[in-house]
């Protein structure tokens, strides 16, 4: 690739479209939209091929000094590298899900254009304020994107999730700023090397933890999430679910971990705690909904849960299982938020129980339902397992308990799940208006077979998407090990029967 | 060992294609497909099990694919042969195959045949991944893969609510089992470093009286794990507590519930429990609770078989409880006893669904015994091959000579719990002696309900709705076949009246119904499965129980217990035939002799007989102590947590103190010049004296 700024690119030719479709009309508007997204997921598809796994850590670099100390300057690792094809991935099934928008198309379309230019921002920004600018210029288009585009109280709903939002990030903001000046540099590579002193980094921890819990979103500060499902559009949704959400994890693993890891130990309580609350409580809470949108919102925040706890669990599973969940839940929930608008655009109707007996006259609409849904349940097989597997292996090694209480997910999500799928797929056609609607047409089969597709492959072949990532995570799990909580399990062995002084040694390792 | 690649992957082959392929390639095509894999799969996998009966071979790990690297975590696809792979195989492929080839005829007229027998081959590859894993964790993927065709075939009529709730139920209730499992895995590799089964046999031994955390406690760490583990076998294999979804996945067709239900899913527990048997040997204290599990399982599930009426419920009780004898035998360290009973039960338990889903198409897709009655001359091979595995299942034989298939391995197993010597394995003897002595009794009831007496077919909706349609309009092709135990949807015509005329005139009992025989199809697996229930136990005792060579390390062998077994006194070799015996008389007398006998003993129960007939009552209380608490629970966190308080104070009431602040900006925005002046004398005052104190 020689030094041919394809990143700039990836930012760029979103952007321009973006421009363009703010002046065409409908049917112009979505072919350029379209023609964009395909475009940067073909340079995607470049980058992927074209990282060099085991080269450098940061590779496609650019730098342009700016002014003030503040540089374009852009780059990735196999962490951001994931988590940009995933959102290129997302952006043309977003485009290709809006068909059902038909009020200021190329205002909509450019908002989501832009969206994904500043999404790639987020994960290719290797300067502090660039990051900056990039994770809080999202919120603009996605507030847009609700709010206009929105359904009945999109209004409201716009206004929590702007409001929630904003809040964590002026925080966050003034915590760059002192490290800019502490360390002398916004370079992120090299504050993620900084060792700032333990007593201060618990409170840039706490401050950048305030706008990266409402990001993920974190239990207690997850209510803006379901509304704002439920107001959104369909494709807001993917992208909300898909890549919005990504950027607290994202946050997490790129900062608060290697930044601060005296920080991140000290409170591994309180992530844990609201972990396993968002898994038990968000799950409980998403067993009841009757709105469909809700219920996957719901589920949303209890996968988050698993996330945020594998990210702090200190070792390697942990972290490559919370990287593994971001990606699956980013395709799953997508794929499920998309299922929900497929039917959604025929019946007008979120309500659960204005469906039933799918399977009959959308069998192949149920056939995929059916495996998204798995993959949301995690089963093995599906990439929600491997997330799911790996994360919940590197969470038992530090605490039993968080790991006991983030499994009985794996109850509830069947549970709730389960029951969604079996109240829209199964039983008889009470409503005759669901009966008649019709099965996937080839628009709809061309958004739903690469998710399954994506899926499955995680799934069965997870070494595609860990092997990227496995040099940064292991770098990563160096740079925090001299952090690391001691675990709860503390093996000791016990009537050795031979070498009886190597016992402890060898195993000591083991917690 | 190449051909294990056909083996398993054939069936999801044809899986796949047959799935998707639906009614574009049509019934026949699919039909001929998927069951054609599996007679291949059959083919290839009985030379692999006849290899290994000679003795010392060598086992196989065939690799696959890479599957998951994580640190220093590694797990492969892969495919291991072993001798227990090898029974699993023969069992697995050869009920698969005749369950296909009976369900040509049994869902002749289901409208959805492709997606059933997509399901099937689904399963069945499913379940070859389980018993080929060389890890836990594809051990677990084919734990999950057969979960969800469980699922899907529960819920293969999706119509009827009951089909899609008993599928939610199965499912959830294994997860309760598998969380267990996944825990047991975590622990496993944080002891071992590895999650591969071979290794951590290996290594169990050094773990012996370590000690690990958990949950805040410190505990004997193989006790702990195998515990764990054991939790998701309880869930798989429908022991007591996890037990709740088994009788209601009788909502599936009933070729699902032979193959899954009864011959191979619910096995795997047993199975797990026998592969990790070197680790299992190391924690006395979670043997001795598989024992009691088990013990209780079979004498708890059997009660309950005694006193239901649906056939297939007896069955499903029926196999909970020969699941409890595999479990206590391989808890008191007799895991090829434990194969053995899993190997030979595979083909009677087999061949008792299968033959009463004979009889369930006889009559029309009517389950309930009390409408049956002298079928015996109506349908006699089904009459027969049901006799023959009633007679295995029941342990009928003459020792020393010849008996029938579960003869052998159920003595086995009550000889080897009574050599056991410990007090649970006292117990286990003495629970299943008990169990066997209800086991003969509820099997004799179900033949003699069934074949024997007089018919009893005319009060049966079933029947009622057979004849209405032969009398009335030919509405036969459109009809209930898809709605086994439900009523047919209602066709209101003429022809009810007749029907009725024909129920109530000459024909007494039988309402002028005829019931036919199964089609060659489902007789042809009927007979073969007939055969294996007649001769297995005969054929292959020899090699699972006292054989070492044949298991060459697959399981843990334990010379010692074999040797003690052949010690025990005659009496214990013959409890199992004398108490056969008496549940026999019992059965003969109560359904055959006088049949007011039943009625009168349930009267004088009362109670006891209420709350055994109502399954000891454990759904309801589930259904108190769960299910409704979490929907109340979630409803609480949802309106009184999210929206109550933290949407409350949270959100809206930034909202509300934004707006209150404003109202209050503008109160003191009053324009008043003697108001500026006090706040601006108030704030000096407060500066002044801050300077001074500070």
């Amino acid at each position: 690739m020689g030094n041919f700024p394809i990143l700039s690119l990836m930012l760029l030719v979103p952007l321009v479209a973006a421009l363009a479709c703010i002046y065409m009309d409908a049917k112009a508007a979505r072919m350029t939209a379209l023609a964009a997204t395909l475009i940067n997921l073909a340079l995607g598809a470049v980058l992927w091929a074209n990282f060099d796994i085991g080269g450098l850590q940061w590779q496609f670099t650019e730098r342009v000094e700016l002014f003030a100390g503040f540089s374009w300057a852009l780059g990735i690792d196999g962490i951001a590298l994931m988590l940009i094809v995933l959102s290129v991935f997302l952006m043309p099934i977003c485009i290709a899900a809006s068909a059902a928008i038909e009020k200021r198309v190329g205002e909509y379309m450019a908002a989501f254009l832009l969206m994904e230019t500043l999404m790639i921002g987020v994960f290719a920004a290797q300067d502090l304020f660039l990051f900056y600018i990039f994770f809080e210029a999202g919120l603009i288009p996605m507030y847009l994107i609700i709010g206009i585009w929105g359904g009945d109280n999109r209004i409201y709903a716009a206004y929590k999730f702007f409001l929630y939002t904003l809040l964590g990030s002026v925080l966050m903001l003034i915590a760059m700023l002192w490290m800019a000046n502490e360390a002398g540099t916004t370079d992120i590579p090299t504050l993620m090397a900084y060792d700032f002193d333990p007593g201060v980094q618990k409170w840039l921890w706490l401050a950048f933890f305030a706008s990266f819990a409402v990001k993920m979103p974190m239990w207690p500060v997850h209510t803006w999430l379901p509304d704002a499902h439920v107001q959104a559009p369909t494709a807001g949704s993917i992208i909300l679910a898909g890549v919005l959400l990504k950027m607290g994890g994202y946050g997490f693993i790129r900062f608060s971990l290697p930044m601060f890891p005296e920080a991140s130990a000290q409170f591994v309580w309180l992530i844990f705690a609201l972990s396993m609350v968002a898994v038990v409580y968000t799950s409980l809470v998403a067993l009841v909904q009757h709105d469909m949108k809700k219920l996957i919102a719901y589920s949303s925040v209890a996968h988050m849960g698993i996330v945020t706890a594998g990210a702090f669990a200190f070792n390697v599973q942990g972290l490559e299982g919370s990287m593994i969940m971001m990606l699956s839940h980013g395709l799953v929930s997508g794929a499920l938020f998309l299922s929900v608008g497929i039917i959604y655009d025929r019946l007008h109707t979120r309500e659960i129980d204005r469906y039933g007996g799918l399977s009959i006259n959308m069998p192949h609409y149920a056939l995929f339902f059916m495996l998204f849904t798995m993959a949301s349940i995690g089963l093995p097989g599906t990439s929600g397992f491997v997330a799911e597997f790996l994360s919940l292996a590197g969470i038992y090694k530090v605490s039993t308990w968080a790991a006991f209480v983030c499994t009985t997910g794996i109850i509830l999500g069947a549970a709730y799940m389960l029951y969604l799928y079996a109240r829209v797929a199964f039983g008889v056609q009470k409503n005759a208006d669901a009966a008649r609607m019709p099965d996937l047409d080839k628009r709809e089969l061309a958004m739903v077979v690469p998710l399954a597709l994506a899926v499955l492959w995680m799934g069965v072949y997870p070494e595609s998407f860990l092997a990227p990532m496995r040099a940064d995570i292991a770098a990563l799990d160096a740079r925090i090990a001299r952090a690391a909580p001691e675990g709860d399990s503390r093996l000791k062995m016990g009537k050795p029967k031979s070498a009886p002084h190597q016992a402890n040694a060898a195993h000591g390792g083991a917690h | 060992m190449t051909s294990i690649l056909a083996i398993v992957f054939l069936p999801l082959l044809a899986a796949i294609v047959g799935g998707l392929g639906n009614r574009a390639l049509g019934n026949t095509v699919v039909k001929m497909l998927t069951t054609g894999a599996l007679f291949v799969s059959c083919a290839l996998s009985w030379p692999i099990f006849l290899t290994f009966l000679g003795g010392d071979v060598e086992a196989t790990v065939v690799p696959v694919l890479h599957w998951v690297t994580s640190g220093d975590m590694s797990f492969d696809w892969a495919l291991r042969v072993d001798a227990l792979t090898a029974v699993m195989l023969v069992v697995i492929t050869s009920v698969s195959a005749l369950v296909h080839l009976y369900s040509w005829g049994y869902m002749e007229e289901d409208p959805d045949q492709p997606r059933f027998f997509a399901y099937l081959s689904l399963f069945t590859f499913a379940m070859l991944m389980l018993v080929t894993a060389d890890n836990l964790v594809q051990m677990f993927f084919g734990w999950e893969g057969v979960g969800l065709a469980s699922y899907l075939l529960i819920g293969f009529w999706f119509r009827k609510p009951s089909a899609s709730a008993a599928a939610i139920k199965a499912f959830v209730v294994n997860r309760v089992g598998d969380l267990g499992f996944m825990l047991g895995i975590f622990g496993t590799f944080l002891v071992f470093g590895t999650v591969s089964i071979p290794e951590i046999l290996a290594a169990a031994p050094s773990m012996a009286g370590s000690s690990i955390g958990f949950l805040g406690y410190r505990v004997d760490t193989m006790t702990v794990l195998c515990i764990l583990l054991f939790i998701g076998a309880m869930g798989k294999s429908a022991q007591l507590g996890l037990h709740t979804w088994l009788p209601d996945a009788m909502e599936g067709p009933t070729p699902v519930s032979a193959l899954i239900h009864a011959a191979t899913m619910v096995t795997a527990g047993v199975f797990m429990v026998c592969r990790l048997s070197p680790m299992f040997e190391t924690a006395p204290i979670a043997m001795g609770f598989v024992t009691f599990i088990g013990a209780a399982t079979c004498l708890f599930a059997a009660t309950i078989g005694t006193t239901q009426w649906d056939i297939k419920r007896v069955i499903a009780y029926s196999t909970c409880s020969q699941l409890g004898y595999m479990f206590f035998a391989a808890g008191v360290g007799a895991y090829g006893a434990a194969m053995f009973h899993l190997f030979t039960h595979a083909f009677f338990k087999a061949l008792l669904f299968l033959g009463a889903g004979s009889v369930i198409h006889a009559m029309h897709h009517e389950q309930d015994m009390r409408y049956y009655g002298a079928l015996r001359k109506e349908i006699p091979f089904t009459f027969w091959v049901m006799t023959a595995g009633t007679l295995a299942i029941t342990g009928v034989g003459i020792l020393g000579i010849f008996g029938f298939a579960g003869f052998y391995s159920k003595d086995a197993i009550l000889e080897v719990a009574f050599a056991s010597g410990s007090e649970t394995g006292r117990f286990a003897f003495w629970a299943g002696v008990g169990a066997a002595l209800l086991t003969s009794f509820y099997s004799w009831r179900l033949v003699f309900l069934t074949f024997f007496g007089k018919p009893r077919w005319a009060a049966s909706e079933h029947i009622q709705h057979a004849l209405h349609d032969a009398h009335g309009h030919d509405a036969h092709d459109t009809h209930g076949h898809g709605n086994e135990a439900e009523n047919a949807p209602a066709q209101e015509d003429a022809g009810h009246d007749v029907a009725h005329a024909h129920g109530a005139d000459a024909h007494e009992g039988t309402g002028g119904y005829h019931p036919h025989e199964s089609p060659l199809s489902m007789l042809v697996p009927l007979g073969l499965l007939a055969v294996g229930a007649v001769f297995a136990g005969y054929l292959f005792h020899h090699a699972f129980i006292e054989n070492e060579a044949f298991w060459n390390g697959a399981i843990f062998y334990n010379e010692h217990l074999i040797h003690a077994m052949h010690e025990v006194p005659l009496l214990v070799k013959l409890s199992a035939t004398i108490v056969m015996l008496l549940g026999f008389t019992i059965a003969w007398y109560g359904y055959i002799r006088n049949t007011s006998f039943p009625a009168a003993v349930a009267e004088q129960l009362g109670p006891v007989y209420r709350f055994v007939y109502r399954k000891w009552m454990f759904d309801e209380l589930y259904d108190v102590v769960f299910v409704r608490p979490a929907f109340w629970i979630g409803r609480q966190f949802w309106k009184i947590g999210d929206i109550g308080i933290i949407d409350r104070f949270g959100p809206n009431g930034a909202a509300w103190a934004v707006a209150q602040g404003s109202t209050y900006a503008r109160k003191i925005q009053s324009g008043y010049l003697n108001s500026y002046a006090l706040v601006m004398l108030l704030g000096l005052v407060g500066a002044v004296s801050w300077v001074i104190a500070g």
